[in-house]
């Protein structure tokens, strides 16, 4: 008898991936300035290192925070003995405020209907346990984070059906596309529950359009199916056109309390807008009280801890330091991306062109040996091992065009990146000198062939006369 | 087409149970000393209340590792940061060294093999998925915590076959149940994947016999099985018998680098021991190597904080307070228990005899008004909403047998337990009054109806007699 379920002997973890991989060859050698400066840079990990300082300054200004005090009493106890799913009521006010706050307020959100999670992994996870029996599908745009074939499908059985963009209109979701993945899911007798999409996206740094959006609203309507929009990246558009919520379309387009409306939920996370990753903060929102009842239960198993929770909400509920935060956030975000998309420039790379995320969809295309995924895991080895840049290979986003890269800009310092920079571009020199040596052999080739075929011509001629 | 999952939609959750609905109505009506002194007193939480003075005296003289200090300098980026699965090495290494100090050092615990997750309810759901396939079944000694049929089953679809535990010998796991359970599975067409039991026991309040465990090894063995310790009680004993734990007695039989011993897995959490239930600190601990790879990689899905990870990484380092802290604080359960035992002896009450936990399992079979678990209800619902006392009943908890309760003693304060006491005395006093006055009514009306029909055949003898002269 097996001794183990298949869960844990298979691979459908998914993490045998290169996007695991190159990560674990940064662990071996990772770069550091003085220490290790011919080290990996990792450009792999979407951090958001900007902004710590206003965080630390905020905690030094409000010391209570963090000490379990509230008005210098201790809370000690409270927050010890507090494990109740529905989370801690003035985290989840600070929490849907913020949120707001994030779309302008232009859409506003009820505590009562976000549930907290232990990151947005497992928020993702939740909600295909909620939506979806084991061997249904979800159908996402391409490309796609690679978590995600782990975070939905490995212990639910959900299927991932994508949605093929093409870099021809920008990698955005188009109706035909998204007739195709149905269709697709139907001729691998899957059952579509919904659409899960992340916005802005990851990896391509974009936000969706209105129309994308539209277009979504319409599809799911027309197949009475969900939609699951991740919005962790929500908080870091940086330039325009601005972030449009999904709630925001339904909102405009009149759908609150219409069946369409229960099917839209928005996943969201406190690890890329306020780089913390380690503290596990994450929420499901939804306006189905199925929904939330049930990933309310759910999320026992995965709570945020009441002592982050404390902490957070007195940091959110600053709305001074939101404010600030927010604003400021963004613009460092858009001056590092412009240093980053400067930096390819220089070496001849184009990216996507990008309002949002802490990453750029670079285009590799012309440094590929043959238009083909073999060459572009070729390239990718070659960054890796030999120029020490951890990038994401767009295979690994399950990209449909090879030759695309992410490389992540906010997860180190400007003097590492300009380092970085400066290894691609040696790079590319080193590629085109050798491609233009590879030209000229290959001219010289021509030529002698050419002249041996005339040599040959000549011979034969007076003779055959 | 069904919009949601059967998960989401049905009630597989299982909390429609007793155990849940008893804490809602709690929650309706909270006892208050001063601001709602008639309200209802919970005794159906398991939580640790009594030692949080000590923690505190650690937090007020350590404030670093609330402050993301370490020795003067700034972590909060690195912990911000920190989302590595594998856990904070220091905490998993002070964490190894917690949990052999509370098993008297008698094992020696390796952190490679410790797997941080939200809490024990996601390490014991995170074991079924590494254990188990859908469809395949744990067996559980009964009386369990209510808590598993949602943990172990929902999400997972493990199922749970009840290995019957009798009052008859203290509710201690025999051959004849285990096998017995097994059987049943058999006939149920499941797959038996492993036996898990909590050690000490919730809601029993024992730590196990060695020979309960050697039993428990042996079964496995032969049948090829895992098991799943729960461990969470552990720090909790108080009295003795010494605490053994099944990673002590792998050891004593010489199985430490064997094949079962891949098959025994501990669960723990700093919920009970330390009170922390609201700061989610769970593991799994695995002498298998594939099964702490899955684990890892599972948890993803119930990381603990890593502000969280930093500050118990110091605090539980610290073995001056952590050998301080176990002692006291079985001390305190000790006593708090032996408060309740008293009380529950006043009003004419028995408990099993217990050495661990936050609770009592209280016998009530002596005031339902039949052996059912109809009485049981009955007197449950009695006693929440007449007497006032959250307690939770043997049967939310499995228990194959009418009239027992879970009753929790460290999760308030003496004087509430007090209070408490003297609701239960009232009640039981009442009970048996009402139940003397009835045996005396009883009793009148056959002694008045003997007394009629003495009178009568008397007359009617008279009477006859009369005729004959």
């Amino acid at each position: 008898m097996r001794l183990l379920s298949r869960k844990a002997t298979c691979n459908t973890h998914g993490q045998d991936s290169s996007y695991f991989l190159g990560w674990e060859e940064y662990e071996k050698n990772p770069y550091d300035e003085i220490k290790n400066p011919t080290g990996i840079i990792q450009m792999g990990l979407a951090e958001n290192q900007l902004s710590f300082d206003l965080l630390e300054s905020w905690l030094a200004n409000n010391p209570d925070a963090a000490v379990f005090k509230k008005d210098g009493q201790s809370i000690f106890r409270e927050l010890a003995l507090f494990q109740d799913y529905h989370g801690l009521p003035a985290f989840k006010k600070a929490l849907v405020d913020f949120m707001a706050e994030i779309r302008g307020n232009r859409v506003t959100f009820d505590q009562n209907k976000i549930v907290l999670t232990a990151g947005a992994t497992s928020a993702n996870e939740t909600l295909m346990f909620c939506l979806a029996e084991p061997g249904e599908a979800f159908l996402l745009p391409t490309p796609y984070y690679p978590g995600f074939d782990r975070d939905l499908k490995w212990r639910t059985g959900v299927e991932i059906v994508p949605i093929q963009c093409a870099s021809s209109n920008g990698f955005q979701i188009t109706a035909p596309a998204l007739e195709e993945a149905y269709l697709e899911a139907q001729r691998r007798n899957l059952r579509v529950k919904g659409v899960l999409v992340t916005n802005p996206s990851n990896p391509l740094g974009t936000t969706m359009s209105r129309s994308e959006l539209n277009l979504l609203v319409n599809f799911i309507t027309a197949k009475g199916i969900h939609l699951i929009s991740d919005e962790i990246y929500s908080g870091t558009v940086f330039s325009s056109p601005g972030f449009i919520s999904i709630m925001e379309v339904l909102k405009d387009r009149k759908c609150e309390n219409t069946e369409v409306w229960k099917r839209v939920h928005i996943v969201y996370s406190l690890s890329k807008d306020l780089g913390l990753p380690g503290f596990r903060v994450g929420a499901i929102y939804s306006n189905d009280e199925m929904v939330v009842s049930a990933a309310t239960k759910m999320s026992s198993f995965g709570l945020v801890s009441s002592q982050t929770q404390y902490l957070l909400s007195a940091l959110l509920s600053d709305n001074k330091f939101t404010k600030n935060y927010i604003s400021e956030n963004q613009r460092r975000l858009k001056q590092r991306q412009k240093l980053l998309v400067k930096g390819l420039e220089k070496a001849g790379i184009s990216c996507l062109k990008s309002n949002a995320g802490l990453f750029c969809w670079v285009n590799m295309k012309h440094l590929l040996r043959s238009n083909t995924f073999e060459a572009e895991m070729e390239l990718w080895k070659k960054i890796v091992y030999d120029v020490n840049l951890n990038i994401s290979p767009g295979s690994s986003c399950h990209c449909t065009e090879p030759g695309w890269f992410r490389v992540c800009f906010a997860n180190m310092s400007e003097e590492t990146l300009k380092l970085a920079m400066d290894r691609l571009k040696s790079f590319v020199d080193s590629i085109s000198k050798t491609t233009s040596h590879q030209m000229v052999k290959n001219s010289r080739k021509k030529y002698l062939t050419k002249w041996v075929f005339r040599l040959s011509f000549h011979d034969r001629g007076p003779k055959e006369r | 087409m069904n919009m949601l999952s059967y998960k989401a939609s049905s009630d597989s959750h299982g909390q429609e149970s007793s155990y849940f609905l008893g804490w809602q109505e709690y929650e309706k009506n909270p006892y208050h000393q001063l601001q709602n002194p008639n309200g209802i007193v919970q005794m159906g939480l398991a939580e640790n209340q009594l030692s949080f003075d000590l923690l505190e005296s650690w937090l007020e003289n350590n404030p670093d590792s609330v402050g993301f200090k370490r020795n003067g300098e700034s972590v909060f980026r690195e912990l911000a940061l920190f989302q590595d699965y594998h856990g904070l090495p220091a905490f998993k290494n002070a964490l190894v060294e917690f949990m052999a100090e509370i098993r008297r050092n008698k094992v020696k615990l390796d952190p490679n093999k410790l797997v941080l997750t939200a809490g024990s309810t996601s390490a014991n759901e995170t074991l079924m998925f590494c254990l188990a396939e859908r469809g395949d079944a744990f067996l559980l000694p009964t009386p369990y915590y209510p808590g598993f049929d949602r943990d172990l089953k929902w999400r997972t679809e493990v199922e749970i076959v009840p290995i019957h535990c009798s009052s008859s010998n203290g509710f201690r796991i025999t051959m004849p149940a285990l096998e017995k359970a097994h059987q049943r599975a058999l006939k149920l067409d499941l797959k038996v994947k492993g036996i898990l039991i909590t050690n000490p026991s919730n809601p029993l309040g024992i730590s196990m016999t060695r020979n309960e465990l050697n039993l428990l090894i042996s079964f496995a063995m032969a049948k090829h099985i895992h098991i799943v310790s729960d461990e969470i009680f552990s720090g909790t004993v108080f009295d003795c018998p010494n605490y053994i734990s099944i990673a002590e007695v792998l050891m004593d039989r010489q199985l430490a680098n064997s094949e079962i011993s891949r098959c025994i897995h501990i669960v723990y959490s700093l919920s009970k021991d330390l009170g922390l239930s609201g700061f989610r600190v769970g593991m799994i601990y695995s002498n298998n190597e594939t099964v702490v790879s899955a684990a890892t990689k599972m948890s993803s899905f119930g990381l603990v904080s890593s502000q969280t990870q930093y500050l118990l990484s110091n605090m539980l380092s610290d073995k001056k307070f952590t050998g301080k802290y176990l002692k006291e604080n079985q001390k305190r359960l000790k006593k708090r228990k032996q408060m309740l035992v008293s009380g529950l002896q006043n009003a004419g009450i028995r408990c099993l005899k217990s050495n661990a936990g936050l609770f009592c399992w209280v016998d009530m079979r002596h005031l339902l008004s039949t052996q059912t678990f109809e009485a049981e209800k009955e007197l449950w619902k009695k006693i929440l909403g007449e007497v006032g006392l959250n307690i939770s009943p043997g049967s939310s908890c499995h228990c194959s047998e009418p009239g027992w309760f879970r009753m929790c003693f460290a999760n308030m304060s003496e004087e509430t337990l007090t209070v408490a006491m003297e609701r239960i005395k009232d009640f039981a006093q009442s009970v048996t009054s009402t139940r003397n006055r009835k045996i005396t009514m009883y009793h009148q009306m056959i002694c008045d109806q003997r007394s009629l029909i003495n009178k009568w055949v008397s007359k009617l003898s008279s009477h006859d007699r009369e005729s004959d002269r």
